[in-house]
């Protein structure tokens, strides 16, 4: 850029710093001299230096000050000098010494173990410690202390004007509680470059630009024929947030968008039912390991029980006209009126298909839920998730309409490759469970489970047997994927920096 | 799902052939089973629950044997007659049920005990339930003195030696010093007497549903000849376990024997592995798969899982246990058919979509607050009575979950804006203003409801700043209900959580529908926070329908 520009993009600040810098060159000195606050100043380097009109030098620069022991010992004597000096050749309890060379318990602690390992002294031991001096310690007293030498000089110190020897004191002293306290200190000057020399010498800092557009200005129109400071536009600006959608639920958005596209009616409903709806009328066996206490949770209560509830005992009983030989067992009622969080969205697929009639068919829906399962909160597994469950109640569905719809979701998802394979659900036959290929690991990834609901399933609550597919699927692993979650615990953990941060659905 | 490790050679030596390893891959899964990985000689799968005959070696090489083609079609075992009698005693009311069998020349190795006990235990887990449902039971022939009988005794008064314990106890102790005791007794938390299988000798061979005795009850490597009980309470359950069992046996070239099972009411004879005989439609195959099967293209493909086909009917072989209803066949035909053969197909049928209304409602009143700044939060459903009600200052009826494993989660929420609190106390760290609301399902106690229970969605929205006070959220609400055409009316209240002078009552149609106001200096120091916080909390579910 030409220094003319230059100088036409100044800041007010920059122009009351640059000229100073010749006989300023520190920051509180350039602070003073040009009546800015030190904050204002350290940007107008910032900037100036970006423009290359100086080179800022940052220093780091320890002043050592005495701390509240420090000046205490400065006066009093370090507390081992203090204790040794009373100690004679008579073994004298420690209390007692303690009290004639007024040190506390901590202070005679920390001295005990000093002297003991530089076998200062002898330790009898009665009821109590009695100490007395020994050669060693009757040196010691001559030689002086490591770090007496120190605290003698006057304070501060500053680090650049010590001796090794004085330095590994100092790292010693700063070991003990509260006797030295290093201060780290940056020295911050600047130096003018020759371009900014140059701008000096050229150029007229005193050319009054426009700062801020006023509507003032506009108005009287004395804008004219004047210059704008010129902005550094590439320079960095603060970043800013907005209000903004859960990222889960632009997830759950963008998933009830494909579905709705594709004409389906979307379901919604309770959390809390019986087992009657969210297990029995899919057929799921009374004595299915998924209904234990363990995988699912449950609420205290009976709840009430619609009348078709003898129409589902018949079909786990005997299949209730079906074809089927049911499950064979005498089914409980109790059971069936036990009250839970629901543990699959499926249980509105079931409760839809209780409300069609046959004039409303064909009809297809979906829904997008929290489902709940008794588990403990770690990195991956959450006791309550969404699910994505749909339905086609159509007599002419089969299992080749069943794929046909799952590809397209999954296309819509981003997985143009879908698999089939062989599964088992307890409501569905035949079932099968959805891979889809990744693109990204090369390899076939188990999304969900689906299949055509049983006839065990469909006539007791439609009242006549049809197809009905369905299927069902968690979303954390595609939310997980896009937003590269490593602990599923992040989609509810609300924290507001990730709220604000994290980038949005993109699809 | 049980997770079961066989070996690739047995499964290989089964099937009669090798295959390249991802060709073995593809078709484990495409007979139906979550492999897990082939690692060296192991091959790992996850049983799908309505396969338990998967669960040993014999049973799953059988049917990926009829699977890729080597041996198609319903296997047909001899059952030697024999004289061997179990008596059932009109006691054991609390297990009703028992079948048996003898099987002989069989040997056993290392490998092979190994095998059978896994599939010993998986089946009892799954097929019998944690062995609630069914047990089963397998001992060396030689020691045992028929006929055996099954009956209930009160386990005070019957002395034996539980299997791997030093000494015989009262069978009452084996409940507190044998592992299978402490493990299942809740089984028989009501029973008096338990059902012992005891020989003509007066030996106890077993007590269920616990273990059998270190004297009868252990397959060594010489044992050639083995006696087989399973016992329960549902008949057809144990009939096909005994049925996997010795299935299992003969395929490991054993010689199956009979049992006369002397009931009370009855004597027949066990096991029984005539195939059972089931209908199937093809018109109705054909409209399910949308395939134009012929009946002999049918026909193969039942054989190539494992059935028979006779007339319009499949015969299922007897160690099957999930076959209810021909839709199971047709299961079976389509994953013979080759899951991956099926052409997608998007049927030409016309309906509508539609959002739900109250969806669709959640969804304009988000737009409108995300407008304004705030930032969304996603909270549980679940949280505790310190958060709910202790932190906030109320005594409110809270609904406790009957059986939470976890103590921070163990009530069902009453109200939003306890979990945006502890929201906040998580983010002292972040930037402020904090500015956030959400929007979900409350619960409360609803005697007039189907469960008790009565769910409404509600919004809440929270102010945190220091300068934030109640015309500020007095202001988000008005703004956005003037946006919803909703006339609400505010009336001053008071209310545990909120500054006493500071807080109204919201109505809609006469109707207490919400609250706001500046949250309680006491409520922000139990959260940790020292930022103000003004919030509002209003039932939606007026709001919908008009």
């Amino acid at each position: 850029m030409e220094l003319k520009t230059i100088a036409q993009s100044l800041h007010e600040y920059e122009k009351k710093v640059l000229p100073r810098i010749r006989q300023n060159p520190l920051l509180n000195h350039l602070a003073e001299a040009s009546g800015l606050q030190e904050v204002e100043v350290s940007r107008a380097l910032q900037w100036l230096s970006n423009k290359k009109l100086i080179t800022v030098n940052t220093e780091e620069k320890e002043i050592i000050e005495l701390d509240e022991n420090g000046k205490k010992y400065q006066q009093q004597g370090l507390p081992e000098r203090r204790l040794l000096t009373e100690l004679t050749n008579k073994p004298t309890p420690a209390n007692e010494l303690a009290k004639k060379a007024n040190l506390n318990q901590e202070e005679m602690h920390a001295c005990i173990g000093l002297l003991r390992r530089q076998n200062a002294f002898h330790i009898t031991k009665n009821e109590d410690l009695l100490l007395s001096i020994t050669p060693q310690g009757t040196k010691l007293l001559a030689e002086g202390f490591p770090g007496e030498n120190i605290l003698r000089k006057s304070f501060p110190l500053k680090t650049v004007f010590l001796t090794d020897q004085e330095k590994q004191e100092i790292t010693e002293l700063t070991k003990r509680k509260k006797i030295i306290n290093i201060e780290k200190k940056k020295i911050i000057s600047a130096q003018l470059t020759t371009a900014g020399e140059k701008l000096l010498a050229e150029e007229n800092l005193d050319t009054d630009f426009i700062e801020r557009l006023t509507p003032e200005m506009i108005k009287t129109g004395n804008w004219k024929g004047k210059n704008f400071r010129r902005y550094d536009v590439e320079v960095q600006v603060p970043a800013i947030n907005g209000g903004r959608k859960h990222f889960e639920n632009e997830a759950v958005e963008y998933i009830k968008r494909i579905w709705l596209d594709m004409g389906f009616k979307e379901m919604t409903g309770n959390f809390v039912h019986s087992a009657f709806w969210d297990l029995d009328a899919l057929f799921v066996p009374q004595d299915h390991p998924a209904r234990e206490m363990q995988d699912t949770f449950y609420i205290p209560g009976k709840a009430k029980l619609p009348a078709i509830w003898t129409k589902i005992k018949e079909a786990h009983e005997n299949g209730a006209g079906t074809g089927s030989r049911g499950w064979q067992y005498k089914y409980s009622k109790q059971e069936a009126e036990k009250i839970l969080l629901r543990t699959h969205t499926t249980v509105l697929s079931a409760r839809t298909i209780a409300n069609l009639k046959k004039e409303d068919l064909p009809a297809k829906f979906f829904a997008v839920g929290k489902v709940f399962r008794n588990e403990a909160l770690d990195w991956k597994h959450l006791f309550e998730f969404y699910q994505v469950d749909g339905i086609v109640v159509d007599p002419n569905a089969n299992l080749k309409h069943l794929k046909g719809y799952l590809r397209q979701f999954y296309k819509k998802m981003g997985f143009p490759g879908v698999r089939m394979r062989p599964a088992h659900f307890p409501y569905t036959e035949p079932s099968l469970e959805v891979d889809v290929f990744h693109p990204v690991k090369k390899e076939w990834v188990e999304f969900g489970g689906a299949g055509i609901f049983r006839p065990e399933v469909v006539k007791p609550l439609l009242g006549f047997d049809c197809p009905v597919l369905a299927w069902g699927q968690g979303m954390g692993r595609y939310v997980s994927e896009y937003w590269k979650l490593t602990d599923i615990r992040q989609l509810n953990n609300n924290d507001l920096k990730q709220l604000r941060e994290i980038k949005t659905w993109l699809k | 799902m049980p997770k079961v490790t066989f070996s690739k050679k047995e499964i290989e030596k089964i099937i009669g052939k090798k295959l390249p390893i991802e060709q073995l891959k593809d078709r484990i899964s495409m007979i139906g089973t979550d492999l897990e990985n082939i690692e060296g000689d192991e091959i790992t799968v996850e049983i799908f629950p309505n396969r338990p005959d998967w669960l040993s070696e014999q049973g799953f090489g059988r049917s990926l044997a009829s699977f890729l083609g080597t041996k198609k079609g319903l296997r047909k075992y001899t059952i030697k007659k024999s004289n061997y009698k179990v008596i059932v005693d009109s006691s054991v009311t609390m297990r009703p049920y028992t079948v048996c069998a003898v099987v002989k020349k069989i040997t056993f190795t290392d490998q092979r005990i190994k095998e059978i006990m896994q599939m010993q235990e998986k089946l009892a887990t799954t097929h019998g339930r944690n062995r609630k449902k069914s047990a089963y039971g397998i001992y060396p022939l030689k020691n045992i003195h028929f006929p055996i009988k099954y009956i209930a005794k009160d386990p005070n008064k019957v002395m034996f030696q539980p299997l791997g314990h030093d000494k015989k106890i009262p069978a009452i102790q084996v409940e507190e010093l044998h592992k299978t005791g402490k493990a299942y007794k809740h089984i028989a938390q009501d029973w008096k007497k338990y059902p012992f299988f005891i020989d003509s000798k007066e030996n106890v061979m077993c007590m269920l549903p616990y273990t059998n005795s270190q004297d009868t009850g252990k397959v060594e490597l010489d044992t050639h000849e083995i006696f087989i009980e399973c016992t329960g309470t549902n008949l057809a359950n144990i009939k096909s376990a005994l049925n996997m069992f010795v299935t299992m046996f003969a395929d490991m070239g054993g010689e199956i024997h009979s049992v006369e099972m002397i009931c009370p009411e009855k004597k027949f004879t066990s096991p029984d592995l005539t195939p059972t005989k089931m209908k199937i439609d093809i018109t109705y195959v054909n409209k399910i798969l949308e395939l134009n099967l012929k009946e002999k293209d049918m026909k193969q493909l039942l054989e190539k899982m494992g059935y028979g086909y006779e007339k319009g009917h499949a015969l299922i072989p007897a160690y099957r246990a999930d076959i209810l209803h021909q839709v199971d066949l047709i299961e079976d035909i389509a994953i013979a058919y080759g899951y991956e053969n099926f052409e997608e197909e998007i049927p030409n049928v016309s309906t509508i979509g539609q959002e739900d209304p109250f969806e669709i409602l959640l969804r304009k009143i988000k737009e409108i607050i995300v407008g304004r700044g705030f930032i969304e939060t996603e909270t549980f459903h679940l949280s505790n009575k310190k958060i709910l009600a202790k932190n906030m200052m109320n005594n409110a009826q809270l609904i406790k979950l009957q059986n939470s494993i976890s103590e921070d989660f163990d009530y069902l929420r009453h109200s939003l804006l306890p979990q945006q609190l502890e929201i906040l106390s998580k983010n002292t760290h972040n930037e402020y203003p904090q500015n956030i609301f959400s929007t979900g399902k409350i619960f409360l106690e609803d005697t007039t409801t189907e469960t008790g229970i009565r769910e409404e969605k509600h919004l809440v929205m929270l102010l945190c700043h220091a300068k934030t006070d109640y015309t500020a959220i007095r202001q988000e609400i008005e703004h956005i209900l003037k946006l919803l055409d909703k006339k609400c009316t505010i009336k001053t209240t008071e209310h545990p959580s909120f500054i006493s002078g500071r807080t109204a009552t919201i109505f809609y149609k006469n109707k207490e529908i919400g609250t706001l106001g500046e949250i309680r200096p006491q409520v922000l120091e139990n959260f940790g926070l020292n930022m103000p916080v003004v919030g509002c909390e209003i039932n939606l579910e007026d709001f919908i329908g008009e």
